[in-house]
């Protein structure tokens, strides 16, 4: 049976199995069981797994082919520390979110005591550090290693400053005892964005640490290995569904709607060049690949965000937020016709809203030589799909009621959200089986992909 | 070691889109060995700020031509204190206001501002150049 495989997904709010066949690119069947971070990971696995053996009618499951993303004990926590927060910082940032990560904290210029003693307590997995162009500013970056090596933090930093001060910043935290890792400057120069090798680095550290957290050596007795976290999973699976593969099409550019409990991300794959004359104005482009996480906008943990959004868009009334009460617990499913509207209007606004914030938008400026249009971000208007993920869209009452929260608004005109683009529900909840199984059968990952997305 | 290339931003401030003369200005500085970084068109004055903060700049040449120069950077002496590039150089050039006048009433405006050097249009660059080279020399910028 070395053609069936096991695609895991660890320690979201449920551990997932999807079982396909990947010569007959099937899904032979699916699997949940409810995990929580207070909880052994295991035990969710286990049942998740017993679960879909019993599906597909095996009794027993090699451990080569079972594998794994995972974002369990809170996924991959990151700070990213760097200069100015529009340029290097915000260059960090993208590079750390593209690589699956959850974004802590942020700290721009030179750290103080106070904040450092703040990412200690966070004790994240990671810590990005960066800072400068090649050749650019150094001072800043040679005084944050200098912060972090006085701290007694074991956490592994990533090094992708100013290039010319690489070697001094790695001697400065390394012979404090900190484990680091090089990658190449985010920001070589203004206006150039280097993410992949740091991406690269920061995913290559997270798949040889996190066999080594608490529990997971269990884990590792029925996966072969977790080969990347979970959002980098949907990411793939977006970049692969979106491109395609010499042959076989993809389904043009996209975006990805993932609405969870506790944060909402969009993926998109698009350029989101200018269209009708306008003119570009960012200081870091935009990544073709772009990830954002809204850590306000969870349908479970963020009920008071959400609450004030829906009342100023006038999408929920009076009613509503009494009956939203009865939801506040975050392993509640919706129990009756009326907790499942709301939950569906709750999803819909973190959508809108989430979708509002990773697009682009245009501003219109007046000089003496007339109107220029002067966007900012990427233009989405054009994308061919968008894609609806994550448990409060798969779920929903009517899913693509909530995915037509993402559509553009005549009422706000200068944000550039998707005006027509094919709705595609992850219905089956296989995007990150899709995104791992690319990882070492992309053509047979994208034909599933492909079947299985409802429309 | 390489030789480390001294860094400078350029570009057109405010809603101005006129960008031939601070292309040719850049290549010419970028010919004479400096590394210039171009941030070209319809450039808000808090972008040349932060490009000068992250590469360590140590002059920022900017060219308005329409006329809306001093509008966009009032305060820009004071905004580059205030972010730590007090000792950056600050030179401006073009029409930088509207309307027959002395240039030199220009002139005074704009060193009021702030900027260490102010340039009518059509200036030749070597002259830039050259102001740019001396006056890094006395702040024994190397």
């Amino acid at each position: 049976m070395k053609h069936v495989k096991f695609l895991v997904d660890l320690g979201s709010t449920f551990t997932k199995v999807v079982v396909v066949d990947v010569e007959s690119e099937r899904i032979l069947g699916r699997a949940q069981a409810y995990s929580t971070v207070d909880t052994n990971v295991m035990t969710g696995l286990l049942k998740a797994m017993q679960d879909a053996k019993r599906e597909v009618g095996l009794v027993k499951v090699d451990r080569e082919d079972v594998v794994a993303c995972s974002s369990a004990a809170g996924g991959l926590k990151m700070v990213c520390i760097g200069l100015v927060p529009e340029l290097s910082l915000k260059a960090g940032e993208l590079a750390a979110l593209g690589a699956g990560a959850k974004l802590l904290q942020c700290c721009s210029y030179k750290l103080n005591h106070r904040e450092l003693s703040g990412i200690a307590s966070i004790s994240p997995d990671v810590i990005l550090l960066v800072g400068g162009t090649d050749g650019g500013n150094s001072d800043v970056v040679l005084h944050n290693a200098t912060m972090l090596a006085s701290s007694d933090m074991s956490t592994v930093i990533v090094i992708a400053c100013n290039k010319v001060v690489q070697e001094e910043v790695e001697f400065i935290l390394g012979s404090s005892g900190k484990q680091v890792r090089l990658a190449k400057n985010v920001m070589p120069e203004i206006g150039k964005l280097e993410a992949e090798s740091s991406r690269n680095v920061i995913r290559d550290v997270f798949v040889k640490n996190i066999v080594k957290a608490k529990g997971m050596e269990k884990v590792m007795e029925v996966v072969k290995e977790v080969v990347m976290p979970t959002p980098t999973a949907v990411l793939n699976a977006a970049k692969l569904l979106s491109e395609g593969i010499n042959g076989d099409s993809g389904l043009g550019e996209m975006m990805v709607v993932d609405v969870g409990g506790a944060t909402t991300d969009v993926h998109s794959v698009a350029a989101g060049h200018p269209v009708e004359g306008a003119v570009m104005k960012n200081l870091l482009p935009e990544p073709y690949v772009k990830r954002t996480v809204e850590g306000d906008l969870g349908v479970r943990h963020n009920f008071d965000t959400l609450l004030k959004l829906g009342e100023a868009k006038g999408v929920l009334d009076k009613q509503d937020m009494e009956e939203v009460k009865s939801l506040i617990n975050p392993k509640k499913l919706p129990e009756n016709e009326e907790e499942a509207l709301l939950d569906m209007k709750l999803a819909r606004i973190a959508a809108e809203v989430a979708v509002e914030r990773h697009v682009g938008s245009l501003e219109e400026w007046y000089g003496p030589s007339g109107r220029i249009m002067v966007q900012k971000g990427k233009d989405m208007r054009g994308v061919a799909s968008v894609i609806g993920t994550g448990g409060a869209i798969v779920f929903a009452l009517k899913p693509k009621m909530v995915l037509r929260g993402v559509l553009f608004d005549t009422k706000i005109p200068h944000l550039l959200k998707p005006e027509s683009p094919q709705f595609y529900i992850d219905s089956k909840y296989i995007l990150y089986a899709i995104g791992l199984l690319a990882n070492f059968a992309p053509r047979k990952a994208l034909r599933i992909g492909k079947r299985y997305l409802e429309v | 070691m390489e030789e480390k290339k001294l860094t400078v931003i350029t570009g057109t401030v405010g809603q101005d889109s006129h960008t031939i003369g601070v292309s040719l200005l850049s290549r010419f500085l970028k010919e004479n060995g400096f590394n210039v970084v171009e941030l070209r068109g319809l450039t808000p004055p808090e972008d040349f700020i932060n490009a000068a903060k992250e590469t360590d700049a140590v002059a920022i040449l900017i060219s308005s031509l329409y006329g809306m120069g001093e509008m966009d950077l009032a305060g820009f002496k004071d905004k580059c204190i205030e972010a730590g590039l007090g000792d950056v150089l600050l030179y401006v050039g073009g029409y930088l206001k509207i309307g027959r006048h002395d240039w030199k009433e220009d002139e005074e405006r704009f060193k009021k501002l702030g900027f260490d050097r102010v340039y009518p249009p059509g200036v030749e660059l070597e002259g830039v150049l050259k102001d740019l080279r001396s006056d890094l020399g006395e702040k024994q910028i190397p």
